[in-house]
C-alpha cells in the first residue's frame, strides 16, 4: 500500500516537473503559436544560472532563492533577444521558426560546453532540502516537495497575471484576435515581446528548480523539451488549465506504468496512449474557443 | 567505454557478416606479408596490407585518434593528453630504438564513421607505425576492419564489454573479468546475498547484467530486480522506490552519463545510505564524481583498475607529471592511465622486436611488461589484452576514490570468460 502511495507522490512530482518545464512553453507555443525548439536551452540557462549564483554565494540555502529570481530574468532576456532578432521576422513561417530555433538551441548547447565544459557541473542542494519526509509510509524527497510547491506558485502567479494585470489582458487580447487588438490601440509588438519574456523566464525558473533533482549539463534542457511539447499539445493550445491537467495525468500514468513494467516500456506505453488520445481529440483537452484562459 | 554496439545484438551479427569479407581479406594480407618482413621493405602490391611506414629517418610517426569535438571530447581529450605526456617522456629519455616519436593528431569527432575514415588516413597517408585512441565501443568496432584490412595496429585504452579480440588491436583497458567479476567477488566476500541491477538501456549494461546474473545464479546471490532506463533519463524516483522496497544487500550500477547524477541525488534524498545498501558503479571515475557532487555519492563503491590515489612511486611520478603539464586541479582516471600505459607497452614491444613492423610487434608482444601507475601490466599474446590489477574503490567526500580492496596481483585477461563455468552459455 505504501508503495502505491509512494508512486502517487512520484507521479505528482513528475507531473509538477513536467508542468514547470511546459508552463513557459504553454505561453510561447500555446498562446503565440511559436514553435521554439530553443525552449529547452532556456531551461539549461536556468540550470547554469543556479550554478553560477552558487559559485558567487557559497551558502546553498540563500543562493537557491536568488537563483530563482535571476534565472527568471536570464531566461526571459534570452527569450526577448531571440524574439527580437529572429522569431519576430518569421511569425508567418512556423516551419522556418522551428528550424531556426533548433539551430539556436544547438549553438547555445555548444556555447554552454565551451564555457562550463562538457561534464555535468554540481549544483549543491540546500541543507534544508536534503533527505525526505515520510508521508503515509512513503518517503518523499524534500526537493520534490519544493518543486511541487514551486510549480503551483508559478501556475497561480501566471493565471493571476493573465487575468488581473493590464499586461495579461493585452496578451489575451492579442492571442484572441491580433488585428482587433491592434485596432484598439494595443501594441502587438510590445505584447509579443512581453509574452516571450514571461514564457522564457518561466523556463529559466524551471531550470533552477531542476538542478535540485537532475544533472546540470549542456543537454539538460533538451531532455525536457519533448515532454514539455507533449504536455502543451495534450492540454490544448492556449490553455493553462489544460497544461496542468495534462502534466499531472502524464506524470501519474508514467509512474504507475513504470512501477509495474520498466522505464523504457512506460515511455512506449505513454507515447502510444498519447497517439491514441490525439487521434480521438486532436485539439487537446481544451480548445481555445472559450474566452477564459486560466 | 562500452556502448550500443555490443557483439551479441542482432545488429552486430549483421555487422559481423558485413565485416567477414574485409576480415578474410586482411587475413590473406597477413599471410602474404608474412610475419618477418620489415615494414619499410614490404612492397608487395598484391596486398592491401602493404605498409608505408618510413623507418629510415630518425623519427617515427604514431597517430593519436581521439574525439577532439562532439559529445565525447571532454573524456577523450584527457586520453589524448595522457598519450602526449607519455610520448614527451619517451622522447626525453631518448626515444624508441633511437628514433624520436612524432605524433599525428586526428579528431574522431565522436562519430564512429569519422574514426574509421581518420584511421585509414593515418595508416595510408600519414604512414604511422601505430594508432592510439578510441573510446566508445562503436568507435572501436568501426575502426577494427580498417586496422585488420590495412594490417596496422590500434592501442585501445578503455574498459569494455569483452567478447572480442583482434590481432590488430591491443586492449589496454579492462575486460569484464578484470573489472565486473572482481567487483562481484568482492561483494560476495562482504556477505552480499542479493543484488539490484540498475543500468542504462543499451547493450553494455544488458550484456554486463547477463554476466552478473549468470554469476549470481552460480554463487547463490539473489537478483531482487533489474531495471533499465533510456540513456539520458533524469527521473529516478520510481526506480529508487523499487530499489527501496526490494531491499537488496547492494545495487550494481551500469548507468552511463548524466543519469548517474539524477540517480545518486534521488538515492541520497530518499534516505538510502551507502552503509545499508551500497551502490557499486563501473562507469564513474574521478571526473564524473565532480558532476554528481561528492556529498551525494560519498561512501559508494566503484570498480576500476586504477585510481589517482593508488600509492606507488610510478603513480606518483605519473600524477605529478600530468598535473605539472596540464594543471594541478586535473584529476587522473583509469582510461587516462591505460592510454599512458599503452604508449609504453608499444615502446617496450618495439624494442623487444627490434622492429616497427606490425608482424614483428605481434610476434613479440606476448609477455611484454610495463611498470605502470596501476602496477605491473603484461601483454597476453593470445588475445592482445593486458593483465591488470582489479581495484574496488570507495568514493570519499574529497571527490577522490580510495582503494578498499585489490586483487593483489594482476589478473590474466579472459575476454570470452572461458575459465568460468557459469559463463559458458553467455557467448550464445
Amino acid at each position: 500500500m505504501d508503495v502505491m502511495i509512494g508512486q502517487l507522490f512520484t507521479g505528482l512530482s513528475l507531473g509538477s516537473i513536467l508542468l514547470l518545464a511546459a508552463l513557459g512553453l504553454s505561453l510561447t507555443f500555446g498562446q503565440m503559436g511559436v514553435i521554439n525548439m530553443a525552449h529547452g536551452e532556456f531551461i539549461m540557462a536556468g540550470c547554469y544560472t543556479a550554478y553560477v549564483v552558487q559559485q558567487a554565494f557559497s551558502t546553498a540555502g540563500i543562493s537557491l532563492f536568488i537563483s530563482l529570481v535571476i534565472g527568471f530574468f536570464v531566461g526571459g532576456l534570452m527569450g526577448v533577444l531571440l524574439e527580437v532578432t529572429l522569431i519576430n521576422r518569421m511569425y508567418h513561417r512556423p516551419l522556418d521558426t522551428l528550424l531556426v530555433t533548433f539551430g539556436v538551441g544547438l549553438v547555445l548547447q555548444q556555447l554552454a560546453r565551451d564555457i562550463f565544459g562538457a561534464p555535468a557541473v554540481n549544483v549543491v542542494s540546500p541543507q534544508w532540502l536534503s533527505g525526505g519526509v515520510e508521508i503515509l509510509g512513503a518517503v518523499v524527497p524534500k526537493t520534490r516537495i519544493f518543486i511541487m510547491v514551486l510549480a503551483i506558485v508559478c501556475v497561480v502567479a501566471l493565471a493571476l497575471a493573465l487575468k488581473a494585470t493590464a499586461m495579461g489582458r493585452r496578451i489575451r487580447a492579442v492571442v484572441q484576435n491580433r488585428d482587433l487588438a491592434e485596432t484598439s490601440g494595443i501594441s502587438s509588438r510590445k505584447t509579443d515581446i512581453g509574452t516571450f519574456f514571461i514564457g522564457s523566464g518561466l523556463a529559466g525558473v524551471a531550470g533552477v528548480a531542476l538542478t535540485l533533482i537532475g544533472s546540470t549539463s549542456s543537454t539538460t534542457g533538451q531532455s525536457y523539451l519533448i515532454d514539455a511539447f507533449l504536455v502543451v499539445v495534450i492540454g490544448g493550445l492556449g490553455q493553462i488549465k489544460g497544461a496542468v491537467i495534462a502534466a499531472f495525468a502524464l506524470g501519474i500514468l508514467n509512474s504507475y506504468i513504470e512501477y509495474s513494467t520498466t522505464a523504457s516500456i512506460a515511455k512506449v506505453v505513454v507515447f502510444v496512449l498519447i497517439v491514441i488520445f490525439l487521434q480521438v481529440r486532436p485539439q487537446g483537452l481544451f480548445t481555445v474557443k472559450t474566452r477564459s484562459l486560466a | 567505454m562500452p556502448d550500443s554496439c555490443g557483439s551479441d545484438s542482432p545488429r552486430s551479427k549483421r555487422f559481423l557478416r558485413l565485416m567477414a569479407a574485409p576480415t578474410a581479406l586482411a587475413a590473406v594480407g597477413l599471410v602474404l606479408t608474412g610475419c618477418g618482413s620489415k615494414a619499410s621493405d614490404t612492397k608487395d602490391s598484391a596486398s592491401s596490407a602493404a605498409s608505408c611506414v618510413d623507418t629510415s629517418k630518425d623519427t617515427i610517426k604514431i597517430g593519436m585518434l581521439n574525439s577532439l569535438s562532439g559529445t565525447m571530447a571532454i573524456s577523450e581529450v584527457t586520453v589524448r593528453d595522457s598519450i602526449a605526456l607519455a610520448v614527451e617522456q619517451i622522447n626525453a629519455a631518448g626515444g624508441v630504438l633511437g628514433k624520436k616519436i612524432q605524433t599525428v593528431a586526428e579528431d574522431g569527432a565522436s562519430t564512429p564513421a569519422t574514426f574509421a575514415e581518420k584511421a585509414e588516413k593515418l595508416i595510408s597517408s600519414d604512414c604511422v607505425a601505430a594508432v592510439f585512441g578510441g573510446w566508445t565501443s562503436s568507435s572501436r568496432k568501426a575502426m577494427l576492419p580498417v586496422f585488420e584490412d590495412k594490417n596496422s595496429l590500434l592501442y585501445y585504452p578503455v574498459q569494455y564489454e569483452g567478447l572480442e579480440d583482434s590481432k590488430n588491436i591491443f586492449y589496454t583497458g579492462a575486460t569484464t573479468n578484470q573489472q565486473i567479476i572482481p567487483a562481484l567477488d568482492y561483494l560476495k566476500e562482504k556477505g552480499v546475498k542479493s543484488l539490484y541491477l540498475v543500468g542504462s538501456d543499451y547493450v553494455f549494461p544488458q550484456t554486463a547484467n547477463r554476466e552478473i546474473k549468470a554469476y549470481a545464479a552460480a554463487n547463490g546471490i539473489a537478483i531482487k530486480g533489474e531495471d533499465y532506463t533510456p540513456l539520458g533519463s533524469t527521473d529516478f524516483s520510481t526506480i529508487v522506490n523499487k530499489v527501496r522496497s526490494a531491499d537488496a544487500d547492494a545495487v550494481f550500477n551500469t548507468l552511463n552519463g548524466d543519469s548517474n547524477v539524477a540517480f545518486f541525488r534521488e538515492y541520497t534524498n530518499a534516505g538510502l545510505k551507502a552503509a545499508d545498501m551500497p551502490v557499486v558503479s563501473v562507469s564513474i571515475a574521478e571526473e564524473e564524481v565532480g558532476g554528481i557532487g561528492a556529498q551525494n555519492i560519498a561512501g559508494q563503491l566503484t570498480a576500476w583498475n586504477y585510481y589517482e590515489t593508488v600509492d606507488s612511486p610510478q603513480n606518483k611520478a605519473f600524477v605529478d607529471a600530468y598535473k605539472a603539464k596540464y594543471g594541478a586541479n586535473k584529476p587522473t582516471s583509469d582510461p587516462m592511465e591505460a592510454a599512458y600505459t599503452s604508449v609504453y607497452l608499444w615502446k617496450n614491444t618495439v624494442e623487444k622486436a627490434n622492429s616497427f613492423a606490425v608482424g614483428d610487434i605481434q610476434a613479440a608482444a606476448d609477455g611484454v611488461t610495463f611498470d605502470a601507475p596501476e602496477g605491473l601490466v603484461t601483454i597476453d599474446g593470445s588475445n592482445h589484452h593486458v593483465t591488470k590489477t582489479a581495484r574496488i574503490g570507495e568514493i570519499r567526500s574529497d571527490g577522490l576514490i580510495y582503494t578498499v580492496w585489490d586483487s593483489g596481483k594482476p589478473i590474466t585477461p579472459d575476454p570470452y570468460l572461458t575459465s568460468y563455468d557459469w559463463a559458458k552459455d553467455l557467448g550464445k
